[in-house]
C-alpha cells in the first residue's frame, strides 16, 4: 500500500503555515464551493464520504453534524478538540504547526453546515508555538474576510476563538472539554443529553477532532469518490499514523485506512538496528497493546477492534525487546492516576490502587496473587467509571497481563526488575 | 502599576471574545501568570471580581489545571516528559540527570530563580522522543548531556532557540501572555516542520513523485 499525503502534502514547504502558501497550494477554494451549496447538502456530502472521527471513537462526522436540530432558535456551536494529550498521540500538533489554515477552512465549512456563528478551537496549553501559529492563522483569515460578517453574501457570520487549555488530559473528553470551556473544572458530564442537544452553554454543539475537520476541505474539493478510493469499505479515506519509539524513522505517515504496521515498518526502515518488536499500541495508551502477532492487522476501525484493541488516535508507539513491559504499564498507570479528575470513585480510587500494586510488582516486591488483584480492580473500573479515562486506564494492564504474564512473574521471582533501563534509551549506543 | 491596572483592559478584551464571561476564566488566569509568574491570591481576587464569581469558584478552577502555578516557577520552566515512551527512550535518565545537575527536585526552582524543573506528561511530540519543554516550547530529541547543556546556557543568560519554535526562547511570563490569547508576533518564526513530521511525506514522494498533488 502506498502513502497518501493530503493534509501533510505541503509540510515540506518552508512557509507552509502562511495564508499565502495555503492559497498557493489550492487552499480556501473548498470553502467557496461549500458556501455556494445549501448547508444540508454539505452535511449530506460529508455523510456520503464516509468520513469518521479521527480523534479515537470513529463516529461518522456527517452524522454528528446532522444531529444538530435546525430551526430551534438556539445558537449552535462548533468546538474543535485540539487537546491532543493521549500518550503517544502526536499528529494534530505537527498538523497545526505546519498547516493551521486547513483547520480554519474546515471550521468555516463545518460551521456553515451546522449553522453555527461561533466556533472554538480548544487547544492544549503546553504547545505555545502551535498556539501562535493558530492565532496568526485566525487573524489572517479575518483580515482576508474569510472569518467575520456575511461570509457567503447571504448573511452567514462566523467568529472563531482560539482557547488555550492549562494542562488536563481529561479535557480531551468532549463533555469535560465543554465544562472547561464554560469556565469550570474540566470534569465529564452525564450523557444523555449529548452535546448535539445540550453542549456548550446547553446549546446544540458539535465537538470534532482537529484531523476530522481538517479533512473536510479536501473532501469538498476531491469529492466522495476520490475520498472513498482510499481506505476500506467501512473505514474510508486517508489518515495520519504516528510512528514513535524504537523504530529507525519515527514520524507522521499519512496513509489509507487499513494499512498495516508491517507495511509501515517496511517502508520506513523497520525497527532500530539489531532489535526486534516486542509490543506496540495501535492508538495511544488507552488502546490494548499488541505484539508482533498483530503486525498484519489492518489499521482501520473494524480491523483493530476485531483484533481486540481500538484504532484510537493511530498513535503507534513501538517498543523493542529491551523494554520492560511492567515499567511501561506502571508509567501509563501513574499517568491515569495523575489525570483522573476525581469525579467518580472507580477511577479516582481505582487508579490509585493500580499504581500501588504495579509499583510493587515492578520493584520485584509483588506476588503472583497481585496479578489477580490487578485484574479484579480493572474489572471494577471498566464500564463502571464515569467516562472513558477509567476504561482506558485498564487497557494497558489487562492487555499486558494477557500477552506478558510470564514477565510479571519473572519480576516476582527475581525480586527485582530484570531489565536494564539504559538498553532501551535512544542514546544507549545500540542506535548509534 | 498594580496587577489590576496592568491587566484590566486586556481582561476586558479577552472577556469580549466569549458569549458568556465565565468562559474567559482560563485565559484570564494565564494573563495573571504573565504578570505575576504564578496565580497569586490577588490574581484570584481580580479575576473573581471581573467575572462576578467568588474567589472560591476561581480557586477551584485554578487548582484543577497543572499549568497554573501556586508558587513562583523559574524564568525558564523546564519540563521533562516522563510518560512511558519518552521515559523509556531516555526521559527518566534526563530527568534524574537534570535533578542532580541543578541540585533541585521535581517542582522546585534554582536559588537564582532562573530555572525550575518538572516532570511532565505526554506533550504530543512522541516522534521526537525524548522531549524536553522549556516554557512550553519544544526541545526535541534530547540526551542527558544536551539537556544539561540546555539548562547551563539558560543559567548563563544565553537560552538557545527551541527546535520547533520562535527564534528566541521567550520567558515563562512572555509565553503565559500568548496562552492568554495575546499574539506576540513570533508565529512566522521557526521551522514549519521538524524532520520526523516530514518522514512520511518524503517516503511518499520517493514512492510516487506526484503524490499529494491530487487534492
Amino acid at each position: 500500500m502506498k502513502l497518501t499525503p493530503v493534509l501533510s502534502a505541503t509540510w515540506n514547504q518552508s512557509d507552509s503555515f502562511t495564508i499565502d502558501a495555503y492559497r498557493r497550494n489550492g487552499g480556501y477554494t473548498a470553502v467557496k464551493k461549500a458556501l455556494a451549496m445549501e448547508p444540508d447538502a454539505v452535511i449530506a456530502l460529508i455523510k456520503d464520504s464516509g468520513l469518521r472521527g479521527r480523534g479515537g471513537a470513529g463516529f461518522p462526522t456527517g452524522m454528528k453534524w446532522s444531529f444538530i436540530p435546525q430551526g430551534d432558535g438556539k445558537p449552535h456551536y462548533l468546538v474543535v478538540n485540539a487537546d491532543e494529550s493521549e500518550p503517544g498521540t502526536c499528529k494534530d500538533m505537527p498538523l497545526l504547526l505546519a498547516n493551521p489554515h486547513v483547520l480554519v477552512e474546515g471550521i468555516i465549512i463545518a460551521s456553515y453546515a451546522i449553522r453555527s456563528n461561533h466556533a472554538f478551537i480548544y487547544i492544549r496549553g503546553e504547545v505555545v508555538h502551535v498556539i501562535r501559529r493558530l492565532q496568526q492563522a485566525v487573524a489572517d483569515a479575518y483580515k482576508a474576510g474569510l472569518l467575520g460578517k456575511n461570509l457567503d453574501g447571504k448573511g452567514f457570520d462566523l467568529d472563531l476563538v482560539v482557547h488555550a487549555g492549562a494542562g488536563a488530559y481529561i479535557c480531551g473528553e468532549e463533555t469535560a472539554l465543554l465544562d472547561s470551556l464554560e469556565g469550570f473544572r474540566g470534569q465529564p458530564r452525564l450523557r444523555p443529553p449529548f452535546p448535539a442537544i445540550a453542549g456548550l452553554y446547553a446549546c446544540p454543539t458539535v465537538v470534532n477532532n482537529v484531523e476530522s475537520i481538517a479533512s473536510v476541505p479536501s473532501i469538498i474539493n476531491g469529492g466522495t469518490e476520490w475520498f472513498g478510493s482510499m481506505g476500506t469499505e467501512k473505514s474510508k479515506g486517508f489518515t495520519l499514523y504516528s510512528l514513535s519509539g524504537h523504530v529507525k524513522r519515527p514520524g507522521q505517515y499519512e496513509a489509507p485506512l487499513g494499512i498495516t504496521l508491517r507495511e509501515l515498518l517496511e517502508m520506513s526502515g523497520g525497527m532500530r538496528e539489531g532489535h526486534t518488536l516486542k509490543f506496540w499500541t495501535p492508538g495511544g495508551s488507552s488502546t490494548p497493546i499488541f505484539t508482533a502477532e498483530q503486525l498484519d492487522v489492518p489499521l482501520d476501525y473494524e480491523g483493530v477492534a476485531s483484533a481486540g484493541s481500538m484504532l484510537g488516535t493511530k498513535a503507534l508507539q513501538i517498543f523493542d525487546e529491551t523494554t520492560c513491559v511492567v515499567r511501561a504499564v506502571l508509567r501509563w498507570s501513574e499517568f491515569y492516576k495523575h489525570e483522573s479528575c476525581g469525579k467518580c470513585t472507580p477511577c479516582r480510587e481505582g487508579t490509585w490502587w493500580l499504581v500501588q500494586i504495579l509499583k510493587d510488582l515492578e520493584a520485584g516486591k509483588g506476588s503472583a496473587a497481585d496479578l489477580d488483584k490487578l485484574l479484579d480492580l480493572c474489572d471494577n473500573i471498566l464500564g463502571r467509571a464515569f467516562c472513558a479515562l477509567g476504561d482506558g486506564a485498564t487497557s494497558p494492564i489487562t492487555s499486558s497481563i494477557k500477552h506478558f504474564r510470564a514477565e510479571y512473574i519473572a519480576h516476582v521471582e527475581a525480586g527485582q526488575c530484570p531489565f536494564d533501563p539504559v538498553a532501551s534509551t535512544l542514546f544507549s549506543g545500540a542506535n548509534a | 502599576m498594580s496587577l489590576k491596572e496592568a491587566t484590566s483592559s486586556q481582561m476586558d478584551e479577552i472577556i469580549a471574545r466569549y458569549p458568556r464571561s465565565r468562559s474567559a476564566i482560563m485565559p484570564l488566569l494565564h494573563l495573571v501568570q504573565s504578570v505575576e509568574g504564578f496565580v497569586t491570591p490577588e490574581g484570584i481576587e481580580i479575576v473573581a471580581a471581573k467575572l462576578g464569581l467568588t474567589t472560591a469558584e476561581v480557586s477551584a478552577v485554578a487548582t484543577f489545571y497543572t499549568q497554573y502555578k501556586r508558587r513562583p516557577v523559574g524564568e525558564y520552566h523546564v519540563g521533562v516528559c516522563t510518560n512511558t515512551l519518552c521515559a523509556v527512550m531516555g526521559g527518566d535518565a534526563i530527568f534524574s540527570g537534570l535533578k542532580d545537575h541543578l541540585g533541585i527536585g521535581n517542582d522546585e526552582s534554582t536559588a537564582d530563580g532562573k530555572v525550575s524543573l518538572e516532570h511532565i506528561e505526554c506533550n504530543a511530540a512522541c516522534d521526537y522522543a525524548p522531549v524536553v519543554m522549556v516554557n512550553w516550547e519544544f526541545f526535541d530529541n534530547q540526551t542527558v548531556e544536551s539537556a544539561k547543556g540546555l539548562v547551563d546556557s539558560i543559567k548563563a543568560g544565553n537560552p538557545p532557540a527551541p527546535t520547533r519554535g520562535p527564534n528566541k526562547l521567550p520567558t515563562w511570563k512572555e509565553n503565559s501572555a500568548v496562552l492568554a490569547g495575546m499574539n506576540d508576533g513570533h508565529a512566522n518564526e521557526g521551522v514549519q516542520a521538524g524532520p520526523a513530521s516530514l518522514a512520511g511525506l518524503e517516503i511518499a514522494l520517493e514512492q510516487d513523485p506526484e503524490s499529494g498533488k491530487q487534492r
